[in-house]
C-alpha cells in the first residue's frame, strides 16, 4: 500500500462479520483452502472454497459491503477495490488469490467523521446520487490521484472510463475529482499535505 | 452468476506447473490475469473442474533485454507493468501504443501478457502486435519446450497451437531494424472496450524514405491476427506518400481482409473503418520511422 494513502486507512469502522452459514467441506463440493490476508489493515484468516470470488468474499465473509457488485463480469466497476495498491475488479480475482496480499476496500478509506478528502468532495459537488458506483469510481481514483494530482477534464474522464454510473451523467463525478485536486496539496514525494482552504460556496453549480 | 467448484492448485514454480498440467491438462485451465477467464467462469461458458493459477511463479513476471538488442516480456508481466515499462518503450513501442488501449485500468492491473496471447481472443491487440513485429513465443510441456512465430500461433477464433499439458512462458521481440516506426490505432465503440477494427502498422524506411518493409496487422476483422499483405506488397520500394498509403489501406481494406457482421458493426462498416485507419496507422508510423529530421 503506497505510503501516503496511509493516513486514511481506518480500521477501526470494520462491522461485524455477517455471518452468512459458513463454506464447510460436507455442504460443498469442493475442498476449503486456508488463506490469509490484511483487508484496511486488518488481519485476517479464513477457509474459502476455491471458487469464491474475493467480490463475495469481502461482502459476505467480512461484511464489508461497501464493495458493490454489479455485473459480475469485469464491466462495471462498482467493486473496484485496491490490490497492494493497484485498482483491480473483485469480481474477477478469486479470493484464494488474495493470500498473502493487501486489500482496501471503501470501508478503510476514511471515517464518517474524517472523511478522505476525495470523499468530501463527492459529497460537496453532488457526485452521489444513488451511491452504487461511488466506491468503485473512489478506490479506482485513488491510485490515479496520486499519480496525476492535478488532472484535466479529459484525463479524468478517461480514468473513470471503466466505471459505469448510471445516475450522474458523470458531470458532478468529475467536478467532485476536480474539487479534490484542489483541496489536496501533494508534495513531490505523493504525500498529501493538507486539505485546502474552503472553496466557493457555488463550486459546481 | 458464480462459478462452478473446482479444484485449485497454486504452483510456486514452472516445473511444479507442467506438472499439474501433465496430470489435468484436459480438464485444467491456467489462470493467468483471470480478466478473461474468470467472467466466463462467472457465466459458467467455461466449467474448469481443475484450475492451474499460475500467479505465483515470480519468475515469469519479467521483462527485459534479449541478447540481440530486442526484448523478451515474461508471460506474467501485468500490462500495467509492461505499459509503463521505459525498455518496452524503447524496444518496442508498437506495444506501449497499444496498452492504453487495452481494456480499462483495473483489467491492465490484473491482466497479463501472457495471459492475453494464450486466450487467442481476435480482438487482443496483443495478438496483432506480436505478429506485427515478428515476435515468438515460448512454449514448455514436461516433454520439452518449442519456440513458435507469432504468426503460426494463432490458429482460429480462441484458438492457438498451445497443447492441453503446455504452458506459455514469454514471448520474443526482435530488435527492430533502424529508421523503423510504428503504430496501432483502433475504433471501439467505448475507450476501453473491444475494438470493432484495429490495425498495427510497421514500416521501415531505406536511405531515399522509400518503404523497404510495411507491414499491416487487422484485428477484430477475422478469426485472429490478420496479416494485410497485399497491401504490403504495394508499398515496397514506393515512397510514402499520401496517395500510395491511401491506395495500400484501400488495398488493404477491399482485399486483404474479410470482416464479419455481428450486432455492433456491419461488414461494410469494418472494411470501411478498416480503410481509414490503416492509413491512419501507415502514416503514423511513416512518421516516426522518418524521424523529427
Amino acid at each position: 500500500m503506497p505510503e501516503d494513502l496511509d493516513d486514511w486507512i481506518t480500521s477501526n469502522n470494520t462491522p461485524t462479520s455477517i455471518h452468512y452459514p459458513p463454506f464447510n467441506s460436507e455442504m460443498s463440493m469442493s475442498h476449503t483452502i486456508e488463506i490469509a490476508l490484511t483487508v484496511n489493515k486488518i488481519h485476517y484468516e479464513r477457509r474459502v472454497e476455491p471458487r469464491m470470488l474475493l467480490s463475495d468474499f469481502l461482502r459476505h465473509e467480512l461484511g464489508l459491503t461497501g464493495t458493490h457488485v454489479g455485473c459480475e463480469h469485469g464491466v462495471c466497476g462498482a467493486c473496484t477495490i485496491l490490490f497492494d495498491g493497484q485498482p483491480v475488479r473483485s469480481c474477477l480475482m478469486f479470493a484464494v488469490q488474495a493470500d498473502g496480499h493487501e486489500i482496501l476496500s471503501i470501508e478503510g478509506l476514511g471515517t464518517p467523521d474524517n472523511l478522505h478528502p476525495l470523499q468530501q468532495s463527492f459529497i460537496e459537488a453532488h457526485g452521489v446520487q444513488c451511491g452504487f458506483c461511488t466506491s468503485g469510481i473512489i478506490l479506482t481514483l485513488i491510485p490515479f490521484l496520486e499519480g496525476n494530482p492535478h488532472p484535466d477534464e479529459q484525463e479524468i474522464r478517461h480514468a473513470i472510463s471503466g466505471n459505469i454510473c448510471r445516475c450522474t451523467g458523470y458531470q458532478h463525478i468529475v467536478d467532485a475529482v476536480m474539487l479534490a485536486a484542489e483541496k489536496i496539496s501533494v508534495t513531490q514525494n505523493g504525500r498529501i499535505l493538507s486539505e485546502a482552504k474552503d472553496l466557493p460556496p457555488n463550486y459546481g453549480s | 452468476m458464480k462459478p462452478a467448484p473446482f479444484e485449485y492448485f497454486a504452483p510456486t514454480s514452472v516445473d511444479e506447473a507442467l506438472a499439474n498440467l501433465a496430470e489435468y491438462g484436459y480438464e485444467a485451465k491456467v489462470l493467468a490475469g483471470g480478466q478473461s477467464l474468470i467472467p466466463m467462469m462467472n457465466f459458467r461458458l467455461a466449467q474448469p473442474s481443475v484450475i492451474v493459477d499460475i500467479n505465483k511463479i515470480t519468475e515469469l513476471a519479467y521483462i527485459r533485454e534479449n541478447e540481440e538488442g530486442g526484448l523478451r516480456i515474461g508471460a506474467m508481466a501485468r500490462h500495467n507493468q509492461v505499459e509503463h515499462n521505459p525498455l518496452v518503450a524503447a524496444r518496442a513501442a508498437l506495444i506501449t501504443d497499444a496498452m492504453p488501449q487495452i481494456a480499462t485500468v483495473q483489467v491492465r492491473s490484473r491482466g497479463t501478457f501472457g495471459g492475453s496471447i494464450a486466450h487467442a481472443d481476435p480482438s487482443a491487440e496483443l495478438a496483432a502486435v506480436s505478429v506485427a513485429l515478428d515476435g515468438s513465443f515460448l512454449l514448455r510441456t514436461q516433454r520439452g519446450e518449442r519456440w513458435i512465430p507469432a504468426n503460426e500461433f494463432f490458429v482460429g477464433l480462441f484458438t492457438s497451437v498451445l497443447e492441453p499439458d503446455e504452458l506459455l512462458l514469454g514471448a520474443n521481440f526482435p530488435a527492430l531494424p533502424e529508421r523503423t516506426g510504428c503504430a496501432l490505432v483502433e475504433v471501439a465503440r467505448r475507450t476501453h472496450d473491444f475494438a470493432l477494427v484495429g490495425v498495427a502498422a510497421v514500416v521501415t524506411l531505406d536511405r531515399d524514405d522509400r518503404c523497404q518493409r510495411a507491414r499491416l496487422v487487422f484485428f477484430s476483422v477475422g478469426d485472429g491476427p490478420v496479416i494485410a499483405k497485399q497491401a504490403a506488397d504495394l508499398l515496397k520500394g514506393q515512397e510514402l506518400t499520401l496517395k500510395s498509403m491511401r491506395a495500400a489501406a484501400e488495398t488493404a481494406a477491399k482485399l486483404d481482409i474479410d470482416p464479419g457482421s455481428d450486432i455492433h458493426a456491419s461488414a461494410d462498416y469494418r472494411r470501411h473503418l478498416a480503410g481509414v485507419l490503416a492509413y491512419r496507422a501507415l502514416e503514423k508510423a511513416f512518421k516516426r520511422a522518418r524521424g523529427p529530421g
